[in-house]
């Protein structure tokens, strides 16, 4: 069990795991903003924390000072020897210069809105499908019987894997995400069904090519040379990992603030044209994705003595709140029209799948709305929000209004 | 009065094709770009400022 003791001030001593900035983050932020906008802490070794949009955009673009050889904050820090550097254990993410660009050149086209856009039809038909399993129940589970399975699904669609193995591949999706936090050892353990799973696919694909992104991967070429299929197999988790919790959480997040807005409900179901700023301003005001980063020497930075290994935890949540940028940061208004936010980060490691993101909530809040054009939430204490570095609903019961 | 993306600073969020289709275009990468030389009226002027003011990587720039 968690023993750690309770944070007491988040300016020198803050945990993103405190109970406190679990349940709601916003009003630690604010506050630090007001008087120690680059927080420190202790714990995990040692590590900062920028609470202002200026501290967490000037660091996300400085990839001389920090290294994204970790992204994940936690006690132990993978060592120089431990990876493969400058590569990182899942391209590009955790990938630094110059061999990230290769690495995210190759996803670009796969990812670009040409590609994207085109897979509009196969989301829209997923979300109805699951739409008609939840049948006319008075109670639906907005999280655990609708937006977890929409990322999934669509990943499944994209990397080409035989439809009859959406119960096996729901599964997959379960150990990446609930086994965020467990020790190495038994993570390689759990991955092994996985990895089976794609090194068979992998080899399907060798043998029958097809349209999908397994063979587009197949089919790279960097000057003469393809890809290892570790680095194929590295890429495909990595769409699992960094698409499927992240989308999960956004489109979750969206149908919570739904459920508690009624206002808001009605206006997006009378007023369709809405849909695209209201998805930048769930996106804002919801923003699931903080980051970290490693100090790469000892400097002083942001009028901060930083120490070489040191975390960054880059919180895009927080720069979205606040109030030097957006007028009324606090407030969510559902036809912001400028809206610079973060949410997807920015500089080199913007989300790569960014346009896949918002067709996915966009579609999935679509279809939600169409199908159940009113609902509140069933028990609001009943909502449990996942701690860690994605942010979002997993138990959302939602009642649904004739 | 005249728009362009600087391509060095442009991260592809694609803000400015999603805001503006009529300005702005994308490339096969995702990037922005801008379709034309850029030319704007004084109708375009407003949806040119709007997807400016939109671009988390202020790599769009309008010149008067
Ligand atoms: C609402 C949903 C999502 C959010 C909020 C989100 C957020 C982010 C953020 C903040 C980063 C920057 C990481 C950093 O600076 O260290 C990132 C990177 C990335 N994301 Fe997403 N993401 C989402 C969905 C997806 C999806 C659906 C995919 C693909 C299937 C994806 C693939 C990636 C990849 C490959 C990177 C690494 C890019 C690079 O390092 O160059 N993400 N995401
Ligand atoms: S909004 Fe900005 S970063 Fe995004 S594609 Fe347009 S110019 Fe590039």
């Amino acid at each position: 069990m968690d023993t750690k003791p309770p944070v007491k001030d988040f300016a020198t001593d803050w945990d993103h795991t405190d109970p406190q900035w679990v349940a709601d983050p916003y009003p630690i932020w604010e506050e630090l903003r007001g008087r120690c906008p680059v927080a420190h802490t202790n714990r995990y070794g040692g590590g900062w924390f920028p609470a202002t949009h200026e501290g967490v955009t000037t660091i996300a673009k400085d990839t001389e000072n920090f290294t994204s050889r970790t992204v994940i904050l936690g006690n132990g820090r993978p060592g120089d020897d431990a990876l493969p550097a400058p590569i990182g254990v899942a391209p590009p993410i955790t990938s630094d210069p110059p061999f990230h660009a290769i690495a995210r050149r190759l996803l670009l086209p796969a990812f670009a809105p040409g590609p994207i856009n085109a897979l509009e039809p196969q989301i829209r038909a997923l979300c109805q499908r699951l739409l008609d399993q939840l049948g006319d129940q008075e109670i639906v589970n907005g999280g655990a019987q609708y937006a977890q399975y929409i990322p999934p699904g669509v990943i499944k669609h994209m990397l080409g894997f035989p439809e009859d193995d959406e119960d096996l591949f729901r599964e997959f999706a379960h150990i990446i995400v609930e086994g965020v936090d467990h020790p190495e050892e038994q993570r390689i353990e759990e991955f092994a069904p996985i990895e089976e799973y794609f090194i068979k696919q992998i080899e399907d694909h060798r043998e029958n090519p097809r349209d999908d992104l397994t063979t587009y991967l197949l089919n790279v070429d960097i000057g003469g040379q393809k890809l290892a299929d570790e680095h194929i197999f590295g890429t495909m988790v990595l769409t699992l990992v960094a698409g499927i919790d992240t989308t999960w959480s956004a489109i979750g997040a969206s149908l919570w603030h739904l459920a508690s807005h009624p206002e808001d409900l009605s206006r997006l179901v009378n007023e369709p044209d809405l849909m695209p700023v209201a998805i930048e301003e769930f996106l804002r005001f919801y923003a699931p994705v903080t980051m970290a980063r490693l100090v790469k020497h000892d400097m002083e930075y942001l009028g901060c003595p930083m120490k070489q290994d040191d975390w960054i935890l880059l919180g895009f949540p927080a720069a979205n709140r606040d109030p030097a940028v957006f007028e009324d940061a606090d407030k969510f208004i559902i036809d912001r029209a400028e809206n610079r936010h973060v949410a997807f980060g920015l500089g080199i490691h913007r989300c790569a799948g960014s346009n896949l993101a918002r067709l996915e909530l966009r579609v999935a809040i679509e279809e939600f709305i169409k199908r159940y054009p009113r609902f509140e939430l069933a028990d609001s204490a009943a909502v449990t929000w996942a701690q860690g570095q994605i942010r979002g609903p997993r138990n959302l019961p939602l009642r649904i209004l004739s | 009065m005249r728009v362009s993306i600087d391509t060095e600073i442009c991260q592809g969020q694609g803000r400015c094709f999603s805001i503006a289709p009529s300005i702005f275009d994308f490339d096969e990468l995702g990037n922005g770009v801008v379709i034309g030389d850029g030319t704007l009226s004084e109708e375009t002027m407003a949806l040119a400022r709007l997807a400016q003011s939109n671009c988390p990587e202020h790599a769009i720039f309008i010149e008067e």
